[in-house]
């Protein structure tokens, strides 16, 4: 799609900080590889508001009897991740690192930082809120020749992380809960899929440029307003990657494009709201079926209901996005409200062990025409109701085009439904944190200090390394740039070479499954420098990395050992060299001093990693231009 | 919420000169540069620097007032009318239950216009905020006090037994007490003294963490205590609170034997030298009883007060090197009573005998419980101990010093003489000493 019109998209990034500890205790900020030790059960109850009001969807999770399992060890929490004891006070490096970042994008830190208490009952809180602080407002990011107006720049605490679910039950890791994580929120000023990439890219940028973010993969993680003209404003939460975001977005826009045309075919075939009724029991069809998922649910006593949307034929199968049809829409609705695994719809019946004839008997028990269609739902009664009952809301929702969700990006840049969007923000002050001032003299020490703007940096890569552009600009967006100027300042190994290990080499390696994140700065470092004192030559850098990555408690030199990657002795090299002259008279007798390259690709192939082509290159030379010699 | 809520100094003179009220939309300008949102409150104990406003964000931010600071009222703010969800009609034939407040809060209202969080405690707002409690009883609330329980004296204590008996004798087949949980051990004790044969249990109740947050422990708390008070088969003076960090369980504490023992967390409160008295499984609503010697709930029953205590005691904790001189002035006061903590089995230090030997001749009571809290006095094993007994210390068996403390001050306002007070603390009267005891372990 090239022309998004309507578009608009706002940014929030949300980057984990590398401090010593947690942003309100002093467990250090880092997940946990170790068994949980603790598993604590809780439920969260939505609080009233003054107004008497309380968030149906929480309410909705609670009265359902949803219940969370919180699991700890003593490595990553303590009692204030429990909620068994009131927070410390607020991380001062946290602090310090979110006004650094406010400063460089020109927001004006605010002089009295507010704690608050964000509701959030999915219970990805212990408390059920999360602690969050405005510390600047309105700054600016120059990015691609446009400004970006940057709202606010907040620090607040990690969330926890889900690690299943099974029944009414939800688990929660809160090893990751209170790590500080600062958010950058942009203005819905970002009008194509591209831009906000870019936008994305830049604000990461500036993040890394100050050294004091985490890295690797979780540490970056956006959220994304979409909203399309005649569409409606979704929340996409968690696009993992910065490079998916371009999909995120322009996948949003053709499906909001798509449910709009939906909702003007339902206009032009005259339905109404009204028309959508109430679910009918269909038990009776389907009785001797052989659909699996029907007989299950039948045996164990469910029932099978359907309801009658009119006009929908066709429309329920349409894809919206690759993956997405309005009937997935429904049946994640159908799931969320109803608990049910899922729903069947007429535009893929017969299908799924489902009959024709059993087809044809719905139809003739619903009295649907041509252009109309079912749902059905095979489950408890309870929940087949609440099932479809969801499902009808979704189909009225239709009628009007693009209903207002918060939606779970995923990994192929789709998103899937994941809850209705929250009211205005319930935010009410934490008050057992008293008010923090910055003191001016604070803002103006730190303006001293401001790290390198990223456009700079790129600038002085290019000039003192003598890298390109374009490996200049990779090294910035990864995460291993203060690495990069380490080894650069303590060996000799060429900067490109290191550049593009740290970048390409790296990123291929994640790619292909090795877990790159365990490698620690301090390991990499040894690495080249065991190749700057000539222990491996420097075609063993990625295979050491990927055997270190696989054995994190290993040491560089024992994955030399290991690998068999020692340097080979000039004296060792000489004997072989006269070895493969002698298995290849014949190359020799052809090609005459032309052989040259043909034997250096022959002996590098069995010993790349232990010899460097320029070591072995001269003896090879040296020994053909003596056996030459002799042969005249 | 008055009309400018903890603002002092130049802020408060500004906002007067600027007629700015709380909720309203204002702007304020410093340097050219402006901000817009509805002023909040400020807390007293902050500075009189600076400005609250709610942004359109939600968020909370502080400008600094001085200098050239302008403040302009943009829009007054209406405070919106709070419509109370309609109460679910009460199921017919429901028991009846009181619950009386005593401070602590067990259910409040987030107020997100200014970020205050106000107690919600007549029982409109209790079926409205806990709806299930509309299936448990007809319920009847009584704001009694708003105190930290901290600040409460002997003369509140007769006020709650007073408010108890009241509504025991007018038909009540539960009772409820929420209060705050720093003395609500000490309240416990002293109700237990106090209301004779209560015919069924007076739950007192509280919560750890505020019960503003959607994680509080005050729901499930206030639940159980209800269920607890309406249909336990025994009857007495308790208190329920969490059994672990959990929301499974609740634990029923006998009154005599419970201490608050974690500043914050939700299992704080254990019973010391006694079984639990029952479990309360908060997912399927049942009562375990642990204890089988708990006196037994009756039908009908009126229940009498003796209120009288006399607060002319005090408790004293022994350390090492601790000065005669100190003791010697607490105990020249005036005081009737006294109750040592000592170390281990019951033992102050050599220095201190003479003290509390001038004491006791004088007709001041001296009785010994143990720091260790857990374990039963003993002051024949050691020299100590025999020293002690010889100068008329009298040792209290296994009570917690808390509730000696509060027994001496109810046992002082009716004995007449030394014998009688001492025979009336060393004979257990409502299971503050234990007979026997079996392994407990110590330490919460």
């Amino acid at each position: 799609m090239s022309s998004y019109t309507g578009l608009k998209v706002g940014l929030e990034l949300h980057c984990q900080l590398k401090t010593a500890h947690k942003l309100f205790c002093q467990c250090p900020a880092k997940l946990s590889l170790k068994d949980p030790e603790k598993r604590l059960l809780r439920r969260l109850r939505p609080t009233q508001s003054e107004l008497g009001e309380v968030d149906p969807a929480a309410l909705f999770e609670f009265q359902r009897g949803r219940l969370i399992c919180y699991e700890a060890e003593r490595e990553s929490t303590c009692l204030v991740e429990a909620d068994e004891e009131p927070p410390h006070a607020l991380n001062g490096e946290a602090l310090e690192t979110a006004l650094i970042i406010s400063l460089m994008m020109e927001a004006k830190p605010v002089d009295e930082v507010h704690v608050m208490r964000k509701v959030v009952i999915d219970g990805s809180n212990t408390t059920g809120f999360q602690r969050t602080a405005a510390i600047a407002l309105n700054g600016k990011l120059n990015i691609a020749g446009k400004e970006i107006p940057i709202l606010h720049v907040s620090l607040e605490e990690d969330a926890a992380r889900k690690t299943g679910e099974s029944g009414l039950t939800v688990n929660y890791r809160i090893d990751r809960l209170g790590i500080p994580l600062v958010e950058v929120a942009t203005g819905p000023v970002i009008f194509s899929p591209e831009e906000a990439e870019k936008v994305a890219y830049g604000i990461g940028r500036v993040l890394k440029a100050t050294g004091r973010v985490q890295r690797g993969l979780g540490t970056l993680r956006q959220d994304l307003n979409v909203s399309v003209k005649s569409g409606a404003l979704i929340e996409i939460k968690g696009v993992q990657r910065l490079d998916l975001i371009s999909k995120v977005v322009s996948l949003e826009f053709q499906r909001q494009q798509a449910l709009l045309a939906i909702a003007g075919e339902l206009k032009k075939r005259g339905v109404k709201p009204e028309e959508l009724g109430e679910p009918v029991n269909v038990t009776e069809v389907f009785k001797d079926t052989k659909c699996k998922v029907i007989r299950n649910a039948l045996r164990e006593g469910g029932v099978v209901l359907a309801v009658k949307l009119p006009g929908f034929h066709g429309l329920l199968g349409r894809e919206l996005i690759p993956g997405v049809r309005l009937g997935t829409e429904m049946s994640w609705r159908a799931m969320f409200y109803g608990g049910v695994g899922g729903i069947f719809h007429t535009d893929e019946l017969p299908g799924y062990g489902v009959s024709e004839d059993e087809t044809r008997l719905l139809s003739k028990v619903l009295s649907l025409n041509e252009l109309d269609a079912a749902v059905l739902v095979a489950d408890q009664p309870l929940k087949a109701r609440d099932a479809l009952h969801a499902v009808l809301e979704r189909a009225r929702e239709a009628l009007n085009g693009v209903p207002e969700e918060t939606r779970a990006a995923q990994e192929d840049g789709t998103t899937r439904y994941m809850r209705p969007r929250p009211g205005s923000a319930r935010m009410y002050p934490e008050t057992d944190i008293p008010p923090i001032v910055i003191a001016e003299e604070e803002i103006q020490a730190l303006k001293a200090i401001l790290p390198e703007k990223p456009e700079k940096v790129t600038a002085r890569l290019m000039e003192k390394y003598g890298l390109n552009r374009k490996l200049s600009e990779q090294l910035l967006d990864s995460d291993y740039m203060p690495l990069f100027e380490e080894v650069a300042s303590k060996t000799h190994v060429a900067p490109s070479y290191v550049a593009t290990i740290l970048t390409e080499t790296l990123k291929a390696l994640e790619r292909r499954g090795v877990p790159v994140n365990r490698l620690t700065d301090e390991q990499i470092l040894e690495v080249f420098q065991l190749v700057d004192r000539g222990v491996t030559a420097k075609e063993s850098v990625e295979p050491i990395l990927e055997w270190l990555a696989t054995h994190p408690t290993s040491n560089p030199a024992e994955a030399v050992n290991s690998l068999n990657l020692q340097m080979v002795e000039s004296a060792e090299l000489e004997k072989q060299v006269e070895q493969v002259l002698r298995e290849n008279v014949n190359l020799l007798k052809k090609l005459g001093k032309a052989s040259t390259g043909k034997l250096l690709g022959l002996m590098m192939r069995n010993l790349r990693g232990r010899v460097s082509p320029q070591q072995l290159l001269p003896i090879i030379e040296a020994k053909v231009k003596d056996y030459l010699k002799n042969q005249e | 919420m008055k009309a400018l809520e903890g603002y002092r100094g130049l802020a408060l003179k500004l906002l007067q000169e600027s007629g700015a009220q709380i909720g309203d939309l204002i702007e304020v300008t410093r340097d050219g540069e402006s901000l817009r949102g509805f002023l909040m409150p400020r807390s007293e104990y902050d500075d009189e620097n600076h400005v609250v406003l709610k942004l359109s964000s939600g968020y909370n931010v502080g400008l600094r007032v001085g200098g050239s600071v302008a403040i302009r009222v943009l829009e007054k703010g209406v405070k919106p009318m709070f419509k109370r969800p309609p109460r679910p009609p009460p199921k017919p034939g429901l028991p009846e239950a009181y619950v009386i407040s005593t401070g602590g809060t067990i259910a409040s209202r987030v107020d997100y216009r200014t970020g205050g969080v106000e107690p919600a405690l007549n029982a409109e707002d209790l079926y409205s905020i806990y709806p299930e409690l509309s299936e448990l009883a007809n319920i009847h609330t009584t704001l009694l006090y708003s105190e930290f329980s901290e600040n409460l004296t002997k003369e509140h204590w007769a006020g709650m037994a007073r408010a108890v008996a009241e509504a025991v004798n007018s038909g009540a087949q539960g009772v409820v007490i929420c209060h705050g949980t720093d003395t609500m051990g000490y309240t416990a004790a002293a109700l237990s003294f106090i209301l004779q044969h209560p015919p069924i249990p007076i739950i007192l109740v509280g919560s750890q963490r505020s019960s503003d947050r959607p994680s509080s422990d005050a729901p499930s708390n206030l639940i159980a205590a209800l269920k607890i008070s309406l249909s336990a088969p025994f009857a007495g003076v308790y208190v329920a609170m969490h059994e672990s960090s959990s929301d499974e369980y609740i634990a029923v504490h006998r009154g005599v034997k419970v201490r608050k023992c974690h500043t914050s967390a939700r299992d704080a409160f254990k019973s010391i030298n006694a079984p639990l008295a029952a479990r309360y499984h908060a997912l399927t609503g049942t009562i375990q009883v642990l204890d089988d010697h708990l006196p037994l709930r009756r039908e009908m029953g009126e229940v009498k007060l003796e209120e009288r205590m006399d607060d002319n005691v005090c408790l004293v904790k022994f350390y090492p090197g601790m000065k005669p001189k100190i003791l010697e002035s607490i105990l020249d006061s005036g005081l009737r009573g006294i109750i040592l903590e000592g170390s281990g089995l019951g033992h102050v230090s050599k220095a201190l005998y003479e003290p509390i030997r001038k004491a006791v001749e004088r007709g001041v009571f001296v009785g010994m419980t143990s720091q260790c809290l857990w374990g039963r006095v003993n002051l024949n094993v050691y020299y100590t101990g025999r020293d002690l007994l010889k100068i008329g210390v009298v040792p209290l068996e296994d009570m917690l010093p808390e509730t000696a403390l509060v027994k001496l001050m109810w046992v002082l306002g009716r004995a007449n003489s030394f014998e009688e007070v001492k025979e009336l603390m060393t004979r257990n009267l409502v299971g503050e000493i234990s007979e026997t005891r079996w392994f407990q372990g110590c330490g919460p």
